[in-house]
């Protein structure tokens, strides 16, 4: 019966949808090995030509933050708005700046 | 994460009512984790039970091309099963608890899977009904407020309308073919047309599970508008290829530009619910029977990876 209900390790999937842009997690596979989860996601996610490239990674091997941590992790930022352009002053007349 | 103070319950609202997209790691009530786990599952079961009825009729396709396309498209149905698989998990809930569920009748899967396909053009009629009834649904369900279920939904609904389409172009062929295809075709809408309005639902007056689902934008639209939506849509492509409406009553309401139906018979839909369809216990019993066959499989994936390390 345990084997029976194995349901093997999960695996996140990135796909890249075209060279030069950033790959995006799509979802995820069952897999016992790295093989099998390549194939698996190839099967599963780019059935139409969806992707140029793919990710798989362990899902154990990724940490998230903890949403109850965005206050302190973000809000910093929010303070510091002379890292934003839009913060300094140009003169009149200034072009291409 | 699951907590439900009286705080947590309302900033959980707050967030709701914003529009914002609730993900797996936010703090929300258990009572949305388990409605989420209750109707996300069951739209996985759906989609893998119905590789059944379409799968009776992959070595009878009458042609090559109708046989590549109807395997393509069984192909999506387990992959659509496998996002929704995929984004359920994200909840807490393995893939195994799932699947005994279902293999136990503790989940269920649409009522619609439990009807037999009897001749080539229930292919039709599944394609154009059964998925355009569940494109109306899942277009909705692109807005879910939960973000696996949602971005899942957005992915099969790009996928379904090829489904849709080639259903709708194998009823229109036998629409247009001889005398015995054109009765198989009226036939299959004959029995496809009221199952299919069957599958958004009881009516809203007598929808138990809504409440909840509409407070926290799980369900964005109720079954009766979405049903009325699959009518105007369907009836005239029906129409359009001669196809007869199996509803005396059925007509334009030229007031409101919608059409309205007869009685739906809800006595049939619950008896097919509470497992009296004609296939009920064949389609759990073909998955049990597969998944058990496949067991070896596993085992033997796992012994390779184990000796590989």
């Amino acid at each position: 019966m345990s084997t029976n209900n194995n349901q093997l390790e999960v695996w996140e999937v990135f796909i890249q949808s075209k060279s030069g842009l950033p790959h995006i997690h799509v979802g995820s596979v069952h897999a016992s090995d790295i093989k099998m989860a390549m194939q698996n996601a190839r099967d599963i996610y780019t059935r139409r030509g969806e992707g140029t490239s793919i990710w798989v990674v362990p899902t154990l091997s990724i940490s998230a933050s903890n949403p109850l941590d965005n206050e302190m992790l973000f809000d910093p930022s929010n303070d510091k708005i002379y890292r934003m352009p839009t913060f300094y002053v140009m003169p009149e007349g200034a072009q291409n700046i | 994460m699951s907590l439900t103070s009286n705080a947590t319950l309302e900033t959980f609202q707050e967030r709701i009512d914003q529009g914002e997209y609730i993900e797996p790691k936010d703090v929300f009530p258990d009572e949305y984790r388990k409605h989420l786990i209750r109707q996300m599952s069951q739209h996985a079961h759906s989609e893998v039970i119905g590789m059944q009825p379409e799968g009776n009729w992959i070595t009878r396709a009458p042609s090559l091309r109708a046989k590549q396309i109807l395997l393509a498209k069984i192909q999506d149905e387990g992959g659509h099963g496998l996002y929704l698989y995929s984004a359920a998990e994200t909840l807490g809930i393995s893939r195994s608890e799932m699947i005994n569920q279902l293999q136990t009748g503790k989940a269920k899967y649409s009522s619609i899977f439990n009807y037999p396909t009897l001749n080539w053009a229930d292919i039709g009629a599944i394609g154009w009904l059964v998925d355009g009834a569940a494109i109306v649904n899942q277009v909705s369900l692109q807005r879910t407020s939960y973000g696996p279920y949602s971005r899942a939904m957005v992915r099969i609904c790009k996928e379904e309308s090829f489904h849709q389409r080639q259903g709708y172009e194998i009823m229109t062929k036998m629409m247009r073919g001889t005398n015995e295809q054109q009765k198989m075709a009226q036939d299959a809408m004959n029995r496809w047309w009221w199952p299919s309005l069957m599958m958004f639902g009881p009516h809203d007056s007598n929808s138990p599970n809504s409440g909840n689902a509409f407070k926290w934008k799980i369900k964005r639209e109720s079954n009766d508008v979405l049903r009325q939506k699959f009518i105007d849509k369907t009836i005239p492509q029906a129409l359009l290829i001669g196809l007869t409406i199996p509803d005396k009553d059925y007509k334009l309401n030229e007031k409101t530009g919608h059409y309205e139906i007869g009685k739906i018979n809800w006595e049939e839909f619950n008896n097919v619910i509470n497992g009296n369809g004609p296939c009920n216990k064949q389609r759990i019993n073909h998955h049990i029977k597969y998944h058990n066959e496949g067991a070896w499989v596993r085992e033997a994936a796992l012994a390779y990876s184990k000796k590989q390390k």
